[in-house]
């Protein structure tokens, strides 16, 4: 109980949506007159949870609704969520930028938030004043910014621009410098949000190794990111909220795997047709499966493989039959296309009766993202044909590496031999 | 648990006592002032060619156009002081108080970029424009004291007098009622931006309402509460009084705006803490 740093009690946050600064001197005044007669605040009572998507009623909205959890020494809690779930909204908070509408928020020792690196930073200014301006920012005393010079200098690897405004440097060079003043901040709790997302590969090992000498050295870190495997690697404990409340919390793997299963809201796994007497043959089935040839429920990493079951019917015998796969993206363009005819030389023959066929796609394949599946099945003389469009649908994400994705469409590993010729 | 409660260094909650400043804040935070002082005072003349001759240029060129204008044209009374002169006594310590409130009075909606990202007092703005603003008007005021030297030398209208302590006194006072205007109209256009405008306006009125341009001499009898009502006015014409020798002395005027002065920053103080824990939410 005494080792707890940081206690969130009850916190919740309301917003006004629209047009600021219409009506609020009335609805100022409307509060001053219920705060006189001791009423409670009318506007409170009032407010949709965060939801996008739906319009609501209301004017006011709840961007964080009781909002409860605790933060041990010693523990590096990641907070995930989608786009608005109020991850960054529980972070303004924390770090004291903004105060919650209701319910506190307790902390032990010094608290730091490391939002957007290279905050405050002075264009016409050297790498040098702006380090320690930064770092002034960030609550480091002179003398302690002055103990760590060298140390944050040569952390940054910008040394030999140091004395240069930073107005010459590079957005790479700035987050970098950034970063270095950031990472050499000592506070007992340090508040991350998604800064790995930026710089190069080296750099983001470097960051996320001091990340984790902060937290060895028996320092909280709260971090925040969409980065399912720097979550991974990092966190103890975690945090999955959803419009504004939590959905889940506790150990990192179980919030990890929470997110992703929330990520793939409107996965269709599974179709079944009625037969239809009008046709010679159809599709009567699909299924996506997993290697191991269990339905597939939750997004599909990047890197694991997974399989089409599908399920048709002859009503009679055929001499020309082919059958199409197609995968298509959240664009709509069509990414995957496969025939059985397609490495073969022939069409192939039926005889009457009830088939199926299970196609193995070995991972990886296709970028992280969602995609749907089209069936076809079509006799080439006669061009009758049984066509399924977007039924099944699926999502690749890819848990274990910096980058999550990529431009392109197909996503296939390769060689990288490096042959040093002089 | 109830021995435990206390053991939390911070709580933040949506509301605290109206008396609960957090002045303590600000003096672990006076490395970062400093470091706002002098990126102030750098970066303002960085790619300039003249740099800090700025600071004297602006002041001359002032009190030569009132000079022109208010003396030779208008044909204002000095006092019989040596118009520059008179002028100049005036600008000094006005625009020390004009340059701090439009400084300060945009503090919120200037510094929301980096207010919205990392907590530190906010108070440390505006506090390191009145600091930063102090070393310009130390600049301005050794140019002033040049040209009194060389009329002090030169002719016998100047009669510097014992009041020349209360310089400092006047400056501080000058220095936190610019802040204290500044605090309490930055925060109050967090909201209702209509302010803004009247700042420019406001300050410029203003100082047609204290005695820098006409001595206090000249304001007739019965519109003299107006212009006494102001403030400024005791702190300029004892600035005055005390330098060249003209003017009125008067502790009850002095103590007024004292009194003024005092009452106003705490209502900024207040108002400025209040709004800078939610102004994210409404700027």
């Amino acid at each position: 109980m005494s080792n707890v740093v940081l206690k969130a009690e009850n916190i919740s946050k309301q917003y006004r949506l629209g047009q600021l600064g219409t009506g609020t001197i009335s609805h100022d005044l409307n509060r001053l007159i219920a705060k006189l007669r001791g009423k409670e605040d009318p506007y409170l009572k009032v407010g949709d949870a965060n939801d996008r998507s739906k319009t609501g009623g209301s004017d006011y909205v709840w961007s964080l609704k009781d909002i409860n959890f605790e933060v041990k020494q010693g523990e590096v809690l990641g907070i995930i969520g989608k786009n608005g779930a109020g991850k960054s909204t529980l972070l303004k908070i924390l770090s004291q930028v903004t105060t919650p509408t209701t319910g506190e928020v307790k902390v032990r020792g010094r608290i730091a938030a490391l939002l957007e690196v290279g905050t405050g930073f002075h264009p016409d200014l050297s790498g040098r004043e702006n380090i320690f301006l930064n770092g002034a920012i960030l609550g480091m005393t002179k003398t302690e910014i002055k103990n760590k010079l060298d140390e944050i200098i040569e952390f940054s690897g910008v040394a030999k621009y140091i004395d240069t405004p930073v107005k010459r440097y590079s957005s790479g060079m700035m987050v970098r410098l950034g970063f270095a003043v950031a990472a050499h901040l000592e506070p007992e709790i340090l508040i991350v949000d998604e800064v790995l997302a930026v710089g190069d590969a080296e750099f983001q090992k470097k960051c996320m190794g001091k990340m984790k000498d902060v937290s060895g050295q028996g320092r909280t870190v709260l971090f925040v990111s969409h980065n399912m495997s720097a979550i991974n690697n990092l966190c103890t404990r975690g945090i999955l909220l959803e419009s504004g409340m939590i959905k889940h919390i506790g150990n990192i793997s179980d919030v990890v795997s929470k997110y992703l299963d929330l990520g793939v809201e409107g996965i269709i796994s599974e179709v079944k047709y009625d037969i239809n007497e009008q046709k010679k043959f159809q599709i009567i089935g699909a299924k996506l499966l997993d290697k191991n040839d269990n339905q597939i429920l939750n997004a599909i990493d990047v890197k694991a493989d997974f399989k089409i079951r599908i399920n048709y019917l002859f009503k009679e015998n055929f001499s020309s039959i082919h059958l199409t796969v197609f995968f298509t993206n959240d664009k709509g363009e069509i990414v995957y296309f496969i025939d059985r005819t397609d490495f073969a030389d022939t069409y192939f023959s039926a005889e009457t009766g009830e088939y199926s066929t299970t196609l193995l796609f070995n991972a990886p394949l296709l970028l992280p993202g969602r995609y749907s599946v089209t069936l076809g099945l079509g006799n080439t003389y006669t061009s009758d044909n049984d066509h399924k469009f977007d039924i099944l649908f699926f999502e690749i994400t890819n848990t274990s590496a910096f980058r999550t994705s990529r431009a392109g469409y197909i996503f296939k590993p390769v060689e990288w031999p490096m042959n040093k010729i002089s | 648990m109830n021995e435990k409660e206390d053991t939390w260094d911070l709580k933040i909650k949506p509301h605290s006592k109206w008396y609960d400043l957090r002045l303590g804040e600000i003096l672990r935070y006076k490395d970062l002032l400093l470091l706002f002082v002098r990126r102030d005072f750098v970066s303002v003349y960085k790619q300039t060619i003249l740099g800090p001759i700025w600071f004297f240029i602006q002041p001359i060129i002032t009190s030569l156009t009132f000079t022109v204008i208010f003396g030779n044209l208008a044909h204002i009374s000095t006092d019989g002081l040596p118009s520059i002169l008179f002028y100049m006594c005036g600008i000094t310590l006005w625009s020390y108080f004009s340059d701090t409130l439009s400084k300060t009075s945009d503090t919120f909606t200037t510094n929301s970029g980096i207010f919205g990202k990392v907590y530190f007092p906010r108070m440390i703005v505006p506090l390191s424009v009145v600091v930063s603003n102090l070393i310009k008007l130390g600049i301005q005021f050794s140019l002033f004291l040049a040209i009194w030297l060389y009329f002090f030398v030169k002719t016998d209208k100047i009669h510097p007098n014992e009041t020349i302590i209360l310089i400092p006194f006047l400056i501080l006072l000058i220095g936190f009622m610019g802040l204290s205007f500044g605090i309490i109209i930055s925060s109050l256009t967090t909201k209702y931006r209509d302010l803004k405008f009247l700042v420019a306006f406001g300050i410029q009125l203003m100082m047609y309402a204290s005695p820098i341009v006409y001595p206090l001499s000249i304001v007739p009898e019965k519109y003299k509460w107006i212009i006494l009502s102001n403030p400024v006015t005791s702190i300029i014409e004892t600035f005055k009084y005390a330098m060249l020798g003209v003017g009125e002395f008067n502790w009850f005027h002095l103590t007024y705006s004292l009194v003024f002065t005092i009452i106003l920053f705490f209502i900024g103080l207040i108002i400025f803490h209040k709004v800078e824990k939610s102004f994210m939410d409404t700027v």
